[in-house]
């Protein structure tokens, strides 16, 4: 005998599945309307756009190391998401925590393996306490979080651009940037012939914390129920308060240890002189996983893949890589979509209901 | 210091404060209609920023300001529609679909600017036109007042005058009662036999009108011409205008007019010796500190009501027995 409950996960998993990639047919099949339209190379865009990456090792490293970024950036808006907050200081965080590595690395001498810990782990920090206020604000006087964490994005960005600019300023070096990030921090290059570096393994371990949080724990466990529903979670005897402050300090501290491990993998210098918009790629990230933290890393490398393709595509021909904002605004939108193919649904579960019945 | 304040007080200061009020003073109005009737308008941003594009190269491409208007409207329209069909018809969640279309609408404008006139930080390789500023007769010759009310942009006026219709819209019509029902409880107003999707579609519609308005103001008057993220945060602010006025015409503008002053409390520092980052700061650290502040308020002033409900309770109880 099979479990009538186990049926019907499964096929909503399937549903799920089909409805993501009818989704991504349509963005495909848009992204081909929109660069007939405006291209007069229409095909070298198109072959750039989903070829370019995989075309030489260099650029596949590329994909790889956006993926780590966007991996970090998935998991923060995931957890926060999770608990049904619309917090985007995944933004803020992701600069800040940059920001607070890169001056780590720079003002305190330690040495080589303590060195980047500890700027991961003080830019961890400063991701945690910046996505926390706006949970904070929420929790106690109801204050939304989706205005405030947005605005806080602009004040966390402006305060620590500042020491950026000033003291940490290396006057020498050409452009508005700081001083050369110390060997004893960075984190080290792992494949010859591209970037990718020791980041690797940490957004790998942080994945399968991530999930093991998620699933296996009792604080992800309510974290789960908060989210589907606060009423029933209070009811059955969780303080959502606090579930709503750990979740938003959790979600900040994954982000804030990305934008670290960004600054110490992949740059020279810090040289971020706007917000670098990673923390709302998670947004998209994590809607693409559906909030679900295994799934995050794959989202995060279609994501990573089309934005390189992209990048190529507008190098090699007259189609800019903006384009692939408007394909993810409407990827987003369709996945998020409770009632597009919602007839499919109904027929998928009917069939079900009769070979079973 | 002393120099901030002979800034601030000066007729100058005032009438920039109008100016920069206006985007912001749309868009937060626009939220009013669309939240007043449970529908979040979180795209604004994405909207304004279509609608100062669109408005700026309609109106480039073809030299008439009336044109590139009715451009800024459309551009603005395409936006409010998408933000209609996902989340009224395809049930998207609407905060989701907002985010969606304001990440959209950041990329998308800088897509269509280079596809249309090949630069992608600007329009000003064409010449677009702008709201022209009307002097005011009588007004203009009233002392201190005069310089800081006459002579503003067209649609500065036009700002402060849709305060008002929409406060007659919503709460004068047959339109904003429905809307007004179907914001505050829409079962009973499908009950009663309104459409919740057509009344939501509508406030929806006119919402990303009024917004586009704001974005109209920011390429052809604010500035002449489109530049990137020209709208840099102002559809968010709006947000928190709109939620500290309690989502009521005259209190939310009230709202806007303080986040202008902070907002040209920043361009005057910006001429001052004051690090760029601290000033670019303010507007935004306003933002939190009202929201803040209001919120804070609102429910301390819940809270008394509660008391009071519950002494009232008491006093009932006790006489009854």
């Amino acid at each position: 005998m099979k479990d009538p409950g186990q049926n019907k996960i499964s096929l909503e998993n399937r549903f799920e599945a089909l409805r993501f990639f009818c989704a991504i047919g349509i963005a495909i099949l848009l992204s081909f309307v929109i660069i007939i339209l405006v291209s007069r190379e229409p095909f070298t865009a198109l072959r750039n756009l989903f070829l370019g990456p995989l075309s030489s090792m260099r650029r596949f490293g590329n994909v790889v190391e956006l993926a780590i970024t966007l991996t970090f950036s998935g998991l923060a808006v995931a957890v926060m998401f999770s608990a049904n907050q619309f917090n985007m200081g995944a933004e803020g965080s992701f600069y800040a925590a940059g920001a607070v590595a890169a001056m780590t690395a720079l003002g305190l001498p330690l040495p080589p393996v303590i060195h980047p810990l500890f700027a991961i782990l003080l830019g961890g920090l400063t991701g945690a306490v910046i996505c926390a206020i706006p949970a904070l604000l929420k929790a106690k006087w109801g204050a939304s979080e989706l205005v405030s964490s947005l605005m806080l994005n602009y004040v966390f960005f402006y305060f620590t651009r500042y020491f950026c600019n000033t003291v940490f300023k290396d006057p020498d070096s050409g452009y508005v940037s700081t001083y050369l990030l110390p060997l004893t921090a960075k984190l080290p290059r792992i494949i010859g012939g591209t970037r990718i570096h020791l980041g690797l393994f940490i957004v790998i371990a942080v994945t399968l914390l991530t999930v093991i949080f998620i699933k296996r724990t009792r604080w992800g466990y309510a974290l789960i129920q908060t989210g589907r529903s606060p009423g029933f979670a209070g009811y059955s005897g969780i303080n959502t308060s606090w579930v709503l402050i750990y979740s938003q300090l959790l979600g900040g501290f994954i982000a804030g240890v990305g934008g670290s491990v960004e600054v110490l993998g992949m740059y020279d210098r810090f040289q971020w002189q706007n917000l670098p918009g990673y923390g709302f790629d998670g947004v998209i990230v994590a809607i693409l996983a559906r909030n679900r933290p295994a799934w995050v890393p794959v989202a995060a490398f279609l994501l990573s893949y089309i934005r390189i393709g992209a990048d190529r595509m507008s190098t090699a021909t007259d189609v800019t890589s903006e384009m692939i904002a408007i394909i993810q605004g409407i990827i987003i939108m369709l996945v998020a979509a409770q009632a597009f193919m919602s007839r499919q649904r109904q027929k998928m579960l009917i069939k079900e209901i009769r070979s079973h019945g | 210091m002393a120099d901030i304040f002979h800034y601030i007080f000066a007729v100058d200061f005032a009438y920039s404060a109008l100016r920069v009020t206006t985007p912001i003073l749309f868009a937060a109005i626009a939220s009013v209609v669309a939240e007043r009737s449970g529908a979040s308008n979180i795209a604004l941003e994405g909207i304004m920023l279509f609608a100062a594009l669109f408005g700026a190269i309609g109106s480039g491409l073809t030299g008439s300001l009336l044109w590139g208007f009715l451009a800024a409207l459309g551009g603005g329209l395409v936006i409010a529609l998408l933000l209609a069909y996902f989340g009224l018809f395809l049930k998207t969640d609407i905060i989701l679909a907002g985010i969606a279309l304001n990440t959209l609408a950041t990329g998308g404008t800088v897509f269509l600017m280079f596809a249309i006139i090949g630069d992608k930080g600007s329009t000003t390789s064409l010449i677009s036109r702008s709201f022209p500023r009307i002097d005011i007769p009588l007004i203009r010759s009233i002392p201190v007042l005069g310089p800081i009310i006459s002579g503003q942009n067209t649609l500065t006026y036009l700002a402060f005058i849709t305060v008002f219709l929409v406060w007659a819209l919503l709460f004068k019509t047959r339109l904003g009662l429905r809307m007004r029902a179907v914001g505050e409880n829409a079962e009973a107003a499908a009950s009663v036999g309104i459409s919740i999707k057509r009344t939501k579609f509508t406030a929806l519609i006119i919402s990303g009108l009024l917004a586009a308005t704001g974005g109209a103001f920011l390429s052809m008057g604010y500035m002449s011409g489109f530049t990137r993220n020209m709208v840099s945060g102002r559809g968010f602010i709006a947000l928190a205008a709109a939620a500290m006025g309690q989502l009521s015409p005259l209190p939310t503008l009230l709202a806007s007019l303080v986040f202008g002053f902070f907002d040209a409390l920043s361009n005057i520092l910006a001429a001052m010796r004051i690090p760029d980052e601290f000033v670019k700061i303010i507007p935004y650290l306003a933002t939190v500190a009202g929201l803040v502040i209001f919120s804070a308020l609102q429910v301390w002033r819940l809270k008394g009501k509660r008391a009071e409900a519950l002494k009232a309770q008491g006093k009932e109880e006790k006489s009854g027995a």
